[in-house]
């Protein structure tokens, strides 16, 4: 089986704290992402999963290259997308989108629905007419459950669920192959976001779309996932198929972070 | 039952561009010494405002309507509503403290732990000697669990991690020794094993200091670790009271079973939304406001608010199924 997205040795380096408060008034290295390796196939959802500041979301930006690491490889379909010059980035980078946490902060207050949808369409085919893109994103508003009249308003006439669809539909509007998805639903209400979850569900089937997916949380993950990495201080604990993670773990950490998942009594009867 | 705090038909209007709004609505609920109550509720259903009105804290212009009584710490049956601002001063952080989510919008970051916590005693008890206020400031932070308060005491918020700063914040409430402890979602930001050690804390307080807990959270499963009872809000209202093991057994609102059904849990494949979004308070219908998302929804639910109709014993719910 060949793999989408191969991931060998990353490493990303900080400088943690520094300034005037810390006692030597210069700060340490540490490794934010400290030698990590993993591979995803076509059609699977890899989940990592760690507490803050674990570096979750440093590798999911080096993944889409949004943010250098200092060594490694990221493959995607074979091809090392670190030593891409920025114009061979392009094609790849169409391919591979990104779901962010924040639905208030990652949609532009100032521009339209249709816009910010249909953008990605305006950077990789600024050939296609206006028209046509903003007819696209219509349709993509459509799958994700908001109508096409979401077109001329603005973000903020949207609920926190409602603009998550829309970073969504901007973010498959180009037919992407891999979607990084960076806790998306940790910022929505519960009733809605198990609207979320069920939506994202729903269109890797149709799509035939790959995820990694991001969370702290491991009863979100345990919705989506094929796979899950457990991760801590830049390194992977453990990772395997999403059952044995969660049935049987082997590290103690895993077991730890599943002991302190705070549980609903048994057989709610609805 | 040795009652604490007593709320009746407590009403918190605001007013907004679009006419006055009502994020808390007819509120009746109990508290007794030493009990946790947990209120649980999705974003806008007027959690906060509630706690907010039992501090003394409304954003101005708010018009308050009900009633709530407190039993003070020396016996008196205080009137909370309509107290004057000296008068809430007395009532807030000695007989009643509020702790948040995030603990730096109760610390200043400018001054040391110590010196915080001890300014919340000097508030209540100005004549005590440097001395005794020091050994309080040493045991509150001992009796939050935090790991060598002498050093603590000494350091800035932001010199904690997430963790100990919410503890910082826990010793802090309670260092005045109030009965009341408001705790407004104090562990979502948190990660689980720090926020497990947090409600296991909270559990030992209220036990060890016979304090009343009003915990509130949006997340059910959290609520099942530290309430004994359980009210669940929607749209200003609660919709749900009862003893924490059948409201989240038995659900008897379609609400309450609609974000059972919505919560994650390890298991896979068993999540059903809840269709539709939470309203506007500007845009409530006059019947039950959970009507446009409710699958059981008939004629009646639209006339009128549903009254309280209870079920088994202590258990009860506004809807028209009952
Ligand atoms: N200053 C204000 N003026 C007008 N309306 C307000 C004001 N503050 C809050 N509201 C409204 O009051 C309602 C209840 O707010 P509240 O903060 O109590 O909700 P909550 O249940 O604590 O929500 P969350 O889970 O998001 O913390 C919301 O609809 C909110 O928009
Ligand atoms: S009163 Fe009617 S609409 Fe409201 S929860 Fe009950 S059945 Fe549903
Ligand atoms: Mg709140």
């Amino acid at each position: 089986m060949s793999h989408l997205l191969e991931v060998c040795n990353l490493r990303k380096h900080y400088q943690r704290g520094g300034g005037i408060l810390t006692a030597s008034g210069k700060g340490e290295r540490f490794a934010a992402v400290d030698d990590i390796s993993f591979f995803v196939a076509a059609g699977e959802t890899f989940a990592i999963v760690g507490e803050s500041g674990c570096g979750k979301t440093t590798l999911a930006r080096i993944l889409l290259r949004l943010i250098e690491p200092d060594e490694g490889k990221v493959l995607f379909e074979g091809t090392d997308l670190l030593g891409l010059s920025p114009k061979d980035m392009r094609t790849y980078r169409r391919q591979m989108q990104m779901i962010f946490q924040d639905p208030f902060a990652s949609l532009n207050p100032r521009m339209k629905v249709g816009e910010i949808v249909a953008e990605p369409l305006a950077i990789h085919e600024p050939q296609l007419p206006r028209t046509e893109s903003l007819a696209k994103a219509g349709e993509i508003l459509q799958r994700v459950g908001l109508g096409e009249d979401a077109l001329p308003r603005y973000p903020h006439e949207f609920s926190g669920g409602q603009r998550q669809r829309i970073g969504i539909a901007r973010a498959l509007i180009l037919k992407p192959k891999l979607v990084v998805a960076d806790e998306p639903v940790s910022a929505l209400d519960v009733s809605v976001g198990a609207q979320v979850l069920l939506l994202l569900r729903e269109l890797q089937a149709e799509l035939g779309l790959t995820y990694v997916f991001i969370s702290h949380s491991l009863p979100v993950v345990a919705q989506l996932a094929t796979h899950i990495a457990v991760m801590r201080a830049g390194q992977f604990v453990e990772f395997g198929p999403a059952e044995m993670i969660l049935t049987a773990p082997e590290a103690d950490y895993t077991m730890e972070l599943l002991a302190a998942v705070p549980e609903l009594p048994r057989n709610p009867v609805v | 039952m040795d009652e604490l705090l007593r709320i009746h038909l407590l009403t918190v209007e605001l007013p907004t561009a679009a006419g006055w709004v009502r994020p808390v609505n007819e509120v009746t609920l109990r508290i007794a010494r030493g009990e946790a109550l947990g209120l649980v509720g999705e974003s806008g259903s007027g959690k906060t405002m509630l706690s907010l009105a039992l501090m003394g804290l409304l954003p101005p212009g708010a018009r308050v309507s009900g009633e709530a009584f407190l039993s003070a710490a020396d016996g008196q049956r205080k009137v909370l509503a309509n107290l004057s601002e000296p008068e809430w001063r007395e009532v807030r952080g000695r007989e009643i403290a509020m702790i948040f989510q995030e603990p730096m919008t109760s610390l200043n970051p400018v001054l040391r732990i110590g010196t915080q916590i001890e300014e919340a005693i000097w508030a209540h008890e100005p004549g005590l000697p440097r001395s005794v206020v020091d050994r309080r400031v040493i045991a509150a932070l001992e009796q939050a669990a935090v790991p060598e308060p002498e050093v603590r005491a000494k350091q800035f918020p932001h010199q904690l991690s997430g963790g100990l700063r919410q503890r910082a914040m826990i010793a802090m409430a309670l260092a005045a020794r109030p009965k009341l402890l408001i705790a407004d979602e104090p562990t979502t930001a948190l990660d689980v094993t720090v926020q497990k050690q947090i409600l296991e804390l909270l559990d030992r307080l209220r036990r060890e200091m016979e304090l009343g807990l009003l915990f509130i959270t949006h997340d059910l499963a959290v609520v099942a670790k530290v309430a004994e009872r359980v009210a669940v809000m929607y749209a200003g209202r609660v919709v749900e009271e009862g003893p924490a093991a059948s409201v989240l057994m038995q659900p008897l609102h379609p609400y309450t079973q609609g974000l059972l059904a919505a919560s994650p849990t390890l298991e896979r494949g068993k999540l059903t939304p809840i269709p539709g979004t939470v309203p506007q308070l500007t845009e409530l219908s006059p019947g039950c406001a959970f009507a446009p998302r409710c699958a059981y929804r008939r004629a009646e639910c639209e006339c009128g608010v549903p009254d309280f109709r209870p079920a088994q014993s202590g258990h009860a719910a506004r809807c028209v199924l009952l």
